[in-house]
């Protein structure tokens, strides 16, 4: 039996559990503490944070998935979230946008402050919010509509280009930053939904940008990708960071590796370790943090 | 465990296995064949049965005769005013065309028989004329007016024992015939008239109208009301006691028999609202209320079907909640919306049994010119005549369903238009 096959093993999974989890007991007598355990690492910065998280909670109906989150996530940084299926690392990425809203049986408690201020305050309007924070998702999701329609749509619901001739720049720009114009100058108007997945993902990132976002999140942009599209999203990741902050959920802790600057570790719904990525895969703090990325389980 | 011995005699039970699997999946697609080939039979067997029928009464017996248009008997006092022509007694005057044609018949008795040849129709027929062409009174004009509808019977099958024409008549009928005064004409009347006592004279378009105006009333009212309940109940209600309810009604309302929403109207929209009997405008509320729920369903699920993906895109780019569903939904649930509108119209352009209690069985001659008109449907018309026991309705009401069949046809490929379009779109 290899050690990757630790998941199966339920005994093996307890272990795991009673270690972030003390009320499930000291099965064997592994960190049987009081209170929560708090996120190790260097979850807070000093300077240049673009959002700043303090205990979010997170309650689907009855069940708790995320338990006293916080975090500070730093500019013009990527930032990646790691960790075992389920453990809550989209769900907080989705709150950092408030796309959870969409989920009717959703609550979330705590303070999530962009640029100081709170995305869950009262009375605040998603949509503007939406602007600021955008999105690209798991599965390229081009509409299914022309490409220029597509890289144009944001811009025109926010008003943000007066004109043809300023829109027909924005989205040559956004294509281009995205990496794509070249592919796709001579055929704008040809459905989105037609070219390759690698091409619809970096669609779909030209679509974020085009709105100019201050933070973009990335729910595993690259799982529904080959090795060579996902390369080119990754060094278009690396490009964006320059004038984006880049939040990204992946699987692949090479790909955490490559691209980002900071890492954090998921656990069942708990924030376990943050820190500077070189830091995470060389000397993790914690002993969950380094089963995973040694490949324990997960 | 990996013993060649085994894999043997397992690799044989699959093939044993999978002779029987094929055999299995031979038979059924041969059932399923079969099931084809006989439904589509039956379909064959209805159309042949029905066209067979329908083609008599898209002809129609016509008798020549010559009528001398007497300026004594039209309009003694010369002014021709249309308003005193028309009052002039038509009848007499073919008669007396009858008459100077057959001059034998001298008995009164006979000559009652003689009259019968010609519709009560042709009279009109002449009035028609003369109003057409005032100039030609006092001239002896030659013309075909349609004949009775044992005539028209006799003269389409002269063998069938099934005419009630005497000896006599059928002699006079021979006589003309042989003259080339008796031939059958294209029943273009069939298509402009009204519903008549007469088969002869019985027309199709005061139904015809009668649907049209119907269904515009139905589509008008069903399927912007059936998108916006979709829409509200898939989008924006949230899940609780009270949506369960309300959805758990309109599931319900689609099983309701279509009878009870015709009591419904009777008592609300006639009875209590006032609007008028057997009109369009009623016959569509009654309609649209049958139809809601299946339009409002199949737009449900329209909606659900649009992957979620497309609503989180737009969501994540800033589009608010309703340019989500109006900019990218919608569009993408149109085509499946448009699939539950041509089922709930082709409902409702079937429907008979709920328009009865409003009143559109009612004998009604005149062609509706507009939703407020008395007005009868197809399906009703239908009924009606095949309820008469004129053996000439027989073959309109087959006539009446295919011109029903036509319609829904005609309805449908509009409907799957316009699908096509929406579907370009993406």
């Amino acid at each position: 039996m290899t050690t990757t096959d630790t998941l199966d093993d339920p005994r093996q999974h307890a272990r795991f559990l009673s270690a972030v989890d003390p009320e499930t007991g000291d099965r064997d007598g592994a960190a049987a503490e009081s209170t929560p355990p708090q996120t190790v690492g260097r979850p807070f910065l000093e300077k240049k944070v673009a959002i700043r998280t303090r205990d979010v909670d997170v309650f689907y109906g009855d069940k708790q998935a995320l338990h006293q989150v916080s975090v500070d996530i730093g500019r013009n940084e990527v930032t990646a979230f790691i960790g075992p299926s389920g453990c809550g690392k989209s769900t907080f990425l989705r709150c950092l946008n408030r796309m959870n809203d969409t989920i009717e049986q959703c609550r979330v408690e705590g303070e999530i402050l962009l640029d100081g201020e709170d995305i869950y305050a009262p009375g605040t309007d998603v949509v503007p919010l939406r602007a600021r924070v955008g999105m690209v998702f798991q599965k390229p999701n081009p509409f299914p509509k022309s490409i220029y329609e597509n890289v144009a749509y944001g811009a025109r619901l926010h008003g943000l280009a007066a004109g043809r001739a300023e829109l027909d720049e924005l989205v040559e720009r956004s294509l281009t930053r995205a990496g794509l114009w070249e592919e796709v100058k001579d055929r704008l108007q040809t459905p989105g939904t037609s070219l390759s997945g690698g091409q619809q993902q970096r669609l779909c990132i030209a679509r974020a940008i085009a709105i100019e976002p201050e933070v973009i999140l990335m729910d595993e942009p690259c799982s529904a990708l080959d090795p060579i599209a996902t390369a080119r999203v990754e060094e278009l990741i690396d490009e964006l960071r320059r004038k984006y902050t880049i939040i990204m959920v992946t699987h692949s802790m090479q790909q955490a590796a490559r691209i980002s600057q900071r890492t954090a570790y998921f656990h069942l719904g708990r924030l376990v370790e943050v820190d500077k990525t070189d830091k995470i895969f060389t000397n993790p703090s914690h002993e969950l943090t380094e089963a995973y990325i040694t490949g324990r389980f997960g | 465990m990996n013993n060649p011995g085994t894999n043997r005699t397992i690799r044989e039970a699959v093939q044993r296995n999978l002779a029987r699997r094929h055999r299995r999946d031979r038979r059924l697609r041969r059932l399923g064949l079969a099931a084809i080939l006989l439904g589509l039979g039956f379909l064959a067997l209805m159309f042949a049965s029905i066209a067979t029928l329908a083609q008599d009464a898209f002809w129609q017996t016509r008798i020549q005769l010559q009528v001398t248009l007497d300026p004594q008997k039209i309009d003694p006092a010369g002014s021709r005013d249309p308003q005193r022509l028309r009052q002039a007694d038509y009848g007499a005057l073919l008669k007396q065309a009858l008459r100077t044609r057959f001059p034998g018949v001298r008995k009164h008795r006979d000559k009652r028989r003689l009259y019968r040849l010609l519709s009560s129709g042709a009279a009109y027929e002449l009035q028609a004329l003369v109003l057409r062409h005032p100039e030609r009174i006092g001239q002896t004009v030659t013309a075909w007016f349609t004949a009775d509808d044992d005539v028209d019977f006799w003269f389409k099958h002269p063998r069938s024992a099934g005419t009630r024409l005497d000896e006599k008549q059928k002699h006079w009928l021979a006589q003309l015939r042989e003259a080339g005064a008796l031939a059958r004409f294209f029943n273009l009347d069939f298509f402009r008239h009204g519903d008549s006592r007469e088969p002869e004279l019985a027309g199709i378009r005061g139904a015809l109208m009668g649907s049209f105006y119907t269904i515009l009333v139905t589509l008008g009212l069903s399927l912007p009301l059936g998108i916006a309940a979709a829409i509200y109940l898939e989008e924006f209600a949230p899940r609780n006691r009270w949506t369960d309810f309300i959805e758990v009604n309109i599931n319900n309302l689609a099983a309701v028999p279509s009878i009870v929403f015709g009591l419904l109207g009777l008592a609300v929209f006639i009875n209590f609202f006032g609007l008028p009997r057997s009109s369009p405008l009623v016959a569509g509320l009654v309609l649209t209320l049958m139809t809601l729920p299946t339009l409002i369903i199949a737009g449900r699920a329209a909606l659900k079907s649009v992957p979620p993906s497309i609503r989180e895109a737009a969501l994540g780019v800033g589009a608010s909640k309703m340019q989500t569903v109006f900019h990218h939904v919608l569009p993408l649930a149109m085509p499946g919306m448009l699939t539950g509108t041509i089922i709930g119209m082709a409902q409702a352009l079937g429907e008979t049994a709920p328009l009865l209690m409003i009143g559109m069985v009612a004998f009604i001659v005149d062609v509706p010119q507009g939703v407020l008109d008395p007005a009868t449907v197809l399906p009703v018309q239908v009924y009606l005549w095949a309820d008469s026991p004129e053996r000439a309705f027989l073959e309109r009401t087959a006539a009446a369903i295919l011109v029903l069949l036509a319609f829904l046809v005609a309805m449908n490929l509009a409907a799957i238009r316009l699908r096509r379009r929406f579907e370009r779109k993406w």
